[in-house]
Parts: structure tokens; C-alpha cells; sequence
């Protein structure tokens, strides 16, 4: 075993149990904490595939952007320890039909690509960055502006419910 | 230096583990030093003495007995205390900041990893320390904790903002985000570092920089999280004995973290001000520490003179002065950089 093969099976490992720990913990605050470890394993996990942009970007928006607005939103919610989640299984046969598609995909998709799987990305560029810009700017410059048009959207949208609240 | 290891030690994961813990070196010594340095220099603002007895010598080793003393306190954890938080959100805390030196340019010679990305790196694995610090508030149990948190962490979220434009208007200039790569465009006198470079866009840009890093690593006059009149001590309240020890050591990791990034991208990192004058690996490392010490004097030095802000004081620096001006510098910079071009 070469030690790429151990640093991915560590962070594998990271990611898997830390998101077993978010669906399955009953204590909604251990599992919003738990998320960090998640996202941290992907982003470790991005780098091993030399997808380094990705992988930073990954830890900004998910760990520093969502993570921490999910915190806040859990912490500013009043005796939210006492609150018993409860997972239980409901809707058995839509879940059953989601589940099978999904994994269907998975399998097809995993299948269909499975030759280039094994061999490590060593060939790769050694930078993303410069390349994903470049693309971005023409390319894929119209779904990027629309992409921008929708956040700004939904800025506005959040300052103006924020705003309407003040008022009433 | 890795490439020197690796001839030694014939081991590639040695190597690495080895090269991680090189900062190291550096972070520990720097923050128990800097805590008797901030001592002094806050006495003699006042007009003190400050520690005076240990070690003999203006007390130097006044810090050296406090950590001894920390060491062998007894590990408390409050009962109403979640206790598995408790015990994880110090480590998560330092982790947070240790990990952005592994992208930091000590010297020509030595950088823990000479990633593409290395700038980039940095300002988003603070992150970690935003989630750590969180942990620790709402792991005390305690409301102190718990509003000092959330108060360090909306700070944090809103200053990432001006910092990261103020990096993003360096970043267009240099068209890089690898942190070698940008020290060694600044080489020679000290009118090639960016400070000076497309005057005044990147001059404000890195005044824009150092405030809002003050306000990331929670600084006065933006010390609001552990505001002392109001909070006791913010999220550490809880914490003593070496957990507070290391929460005390990433505070002070992450000022000179912050400062070695305003070096790196303003002051031309390991370059020395005057062209060939003591260049070299070495006085590279020299240089860039003396940078970085000015910063954190700079910081010291600004504890003392200022009052603390008020928090809708702080949101309106933060909202109204400081991204207005961060927008105009990456707009002048990158109609800049396009006319030249």
C-alpha cells in the first residue's frame, strides 16, 4: 500500500463515519458538528483527485459560509437539546423507488467509467485555477451569468423579507 | 529544504510529518514571548514596569513560569458542560490555525507546502477556527461563552469579506495565488513591493487588509468577543489549565498568521528592503520574522491607544466603510492591470 492509498483510505474513513454521525445522532448539535468533518473529508478528498480549487473552495463556501450559519441557526433556537429527534422510517415505497434510481445511476455511472478508475490523476494539470477561469469567461460564460443573476436574486429576496419583518 | 530531507532521511512520510511541524518551531516560542512582550509594552504605554523579577533580566521569564503553571493545573470541566465538545473544541481551535502555515513562506528555502493555491488556502481554512470557536462557546453551557462565540463568529463572517478583496486586488496584480510565486515578484528594493505598487489602490488595499484582519483575530478595538467589562473572557471563559493554554497559543498563531500574510503580500515577505543587502535563505527568514514582529507591534501598539467598538459600530465599519473601499481598490486595480495590458 503506497501512501496515497493510506492518506485516501484515512480521510475516506473521516468522511463516511463523521456522516454517519450526522444522519444517526440524535443530538441535533453533535450532528451539525459533525458536518465539519464531512465537508473536511470531501475537501481532502477533492485534493487526492488534484482538483485543488475545488477542494479550498469546498471548505470556504460549505465549512466558513453554510456550516456556520447552520450553527447559528441551531444555537439561537431556544432548548434545542431537549428536543428529541426521531428518525424513523416513513413513506417506505416513494424512499424505496428514490433509492433504487439513485442507485441505479450510481452503478451505471460507476460501471461506464470503471477503466479509468485505479490509476492515480498524476497526469493531471497541476493547476485548475487559471483553467477554470478561463473557462468560466467563455465557455460556460452564460450559465455563470445566470448563476450570478440568481444569487443576486435571492439576495434581495432575503433582505427584503429581513426588511418587512423590522417594519410590522 | 524538502528535497534536502528527503536525501537524508530516504522516507517520504518522515519527510512530510517532519516538515508540519517546522512552524511549530516558530508558533510556541512566539506566543509565550508575545504575551510578555504585550505585558511590557502595554506597561510601559501606561507608564509601568510591567513584569519585572523572573528570570532577572525586565522578566523575561515571566511567561516560561506561567505555561509551567498551566501545565500542572488541574483539568477542569464544568459538569453542565457538554464534556466531548469541551474537550474537542481547543484542539479544533489550533488545528484551525496551525493549518494556514503549512501555506506560509518562512524564507526562500522553506515553505511547509508549495501549493497553487496557497493564498487561497489560507483565508479558507480560518474557517475551521470559526466552527472551533463556536464549539467552544455552546460546549461551556455558560451564556459568556455562548455570546462571545456568536459574537467572534459574526465578526469573522463579516470581515472575511474586505479581506478577501483586499487579497483578491494583490491576487489580480500578481496573477498568482502561489505565496512563493508572489514574494518572488517583489523582489529587490523595497518600491517593488506591492505596498507601493499601483499607488494608492493596493496602499489602501492593504490598510483595508490590516483592519479587517484585526477584527478576524478578534483584536482590539474589535475585541468585542472577549470584551472583559461585559462578557468575562467571551468563549474562553470556561476554560483553564492547558486547555486555555492552547486556546491563548492559536489566538497568538493566528496574529502571526495574519501578520505574515500582510507581509507576504504588501512587504515583499522574505525580500530584504534593499536589493542584495543580506539576501539570502536565511536573512530571508530573518527578514520576513522582523516583518511580521512589526505587525504584531503594530497590533500591541494599537490595544493600548483605542477603545473597543460597539457591535453595530463594528457592522458599520465593517458594511459601509470598509467594502465600499475594498470594491473601489479591486475595480481601480483591475482597470489598471487592463490598461497596461
Amino acid at each position: 500500500m503506497q501512501l496515497f492509498d493510506i492518506v485516501f483510505y484515512v480521510f475516506a474513513l473521516i468522511t463516511l463515519v463523521s456522516g454517519g454521525i450526522v444522519v444517526f445522532s440524535r443530538n441535533i448539535v453533535y450532528a451539525a458538528f459533525a458536518l465539519l468533518f464531512t465537508f473536511f473529508g470531501v475537501a481532502a478528498l477533492y485534493v487526492l483527485l488534484h482538483a485543488d480549487f475545488l477542494a479550498v473552495t469546498q471548505v470556504l463556501i460549505y465549512v466558513g459560509g453554510i456550516l456556520v450559519l447552520l450553527l447559528f441557526g441551531v444555537m439561537l433556537t431556544n432548548n434545542v437539546i431537549s428536543v428529541e429527534i426521531r428518525t424513523g422510517t416513513v413513506q417506505t415505497i416513494p424512499a424505496l423507488i428514490i433509492v433504487a434510481i439513485v442507485a441505479g445511476t450510481l452503478a451505471g455511472l460507476s460501471y461506464a467509467t470503471w477503466k479509468g478508475v485505479g490509476a492515480p490523476a498524476a497526469a493531471g494539470p497541476q493547476t485548475t485555477t487559471g483553467t477554470l477561469g478561463q473557462m468560466l469567461m467563455t465557455s460556460y460564460v452564460i450559465p455563470f451569468e445566470i448563476a450570478s443573476v440568481v444569487l443576486l436574486v435571492a439576495l434581495i429576496g432575503a433582505a427584503m423579507t429581513a426588511r418587512r419583518h423590522r417594519n410590522s | 529544504m524538502k528535497e534536502f530531507l528527503i536525501d537524508l532521511l530516504h522516507n517520504e512520510a518522515l519527510v512530510y510529518t517532519l516538515m508540519a511541524f517546522v512552524p511549530l518551531v516558530w508558533v510556541v516560542p512566539f506566543a509565550l514571548f508575545a504575551v510578555w512582550w504585550e505585558r511590557k509594552i502595554s506597561a510601559h504605554m501606561q507608564d509601568r514596569l510591567g513584569p519585572m523579577r523572573t528570570g532577572g533580566y525586565h522578566g523575561w521569564a515571566q511567561t516560561v513560569a506561567d505555561i509551567l503553571k498551566l501545565i500542572q493545573k488541574e483539568d477542569i470541566i464544568p459538569s453542565a458542560a457538554d464534556r466531548k465538545l469541551f474537550i474537542l473544541a481547543p484542539y479544533l481551535v489550533f488545528a484551525g490555525s496551525y493549518a494556514a502555515y503549512a501555506a506560509i513562506p518562512f524564507s526562500a528555502a522553506y515553505v511547509g507546502s508549495g501549493i497553487n493555491i496557497g493564498l487561497f488556502y489560507v483565508i479558507s481554512i480560518s474557517s475551521i477556527v470559526v466552527v472551533g470557536l463556536l464549539m467552544a462557546g455552546w460546549a461551556s453551557n455558560n451564556k459568556w461563552s455562548m455570546f462571545g462565540a456568536l459574537r467572534s463568529a459574526a465578526q469573522i463572517v463579516s470581515y472575511e469579506i474586505p479581506v478577501a478583496l483586499a487579497i483578491l486586488a494583490v491576487v489580480m496584480v500578481a496573477g498568482t495565488f502561489d505565496l512563493q510565486e508572489i514574494n518572488r515578484l517583489q523582489t529587490g528594493w523595497f518600491w517593488n513591493w506591492f505596498l507601493f505598487q499601483k499607488f494608492p489602490f493596493l496602499f489602501v488595499g492593504s490598510i483595508i487588509y490590516f483592519v479587517a484582519s484585526l477584527a478576524e483575530v478578534n483584536r482590539t478595538p474589535f475585541d468585542i468577543p472577549e470584551a472583559e467589562s461585559e462578557l468575562v473572557a467571551g468563549y474562553h471563559t470556561e476554560y483553564g489549565g492547558m486547555r486555555f493554554a492552547l486556546l491563548f497559543l492559536s489566538e497568538y498563531a493566528n496574529m502571526f498568521a495574519v501578520s505574515a500574510i500582510a507581509t507576504t503580500l504588501f512587504l515583499g515577505g522574505w525580500n530584504s528592503p534593499f536589493g542584495e543587502f543580506l539576501s539570502g535563505p536565511f536573512w530571508g527568514l530573518f527578514w520576513f520574522l522582523g516583518k511580521g514582529m512589526m505587525f504584531i507591534f503594530v497590533q500591541m501598539w494599537l490595544r493600548w491607544t483605542l477603545p473597543r467598538l460597539r457591535v453595530d459600530q463594528l457592522m458599520y465599519v465593517g458594511w459601509k466603510v470598509l467594502i465600499p473601499f475594498a470594491f473601489a481598490v479591486v475595480i481601480g486595480v483591475g482597470f489598471w492591470v487592463m490598461a497596461v495590458r
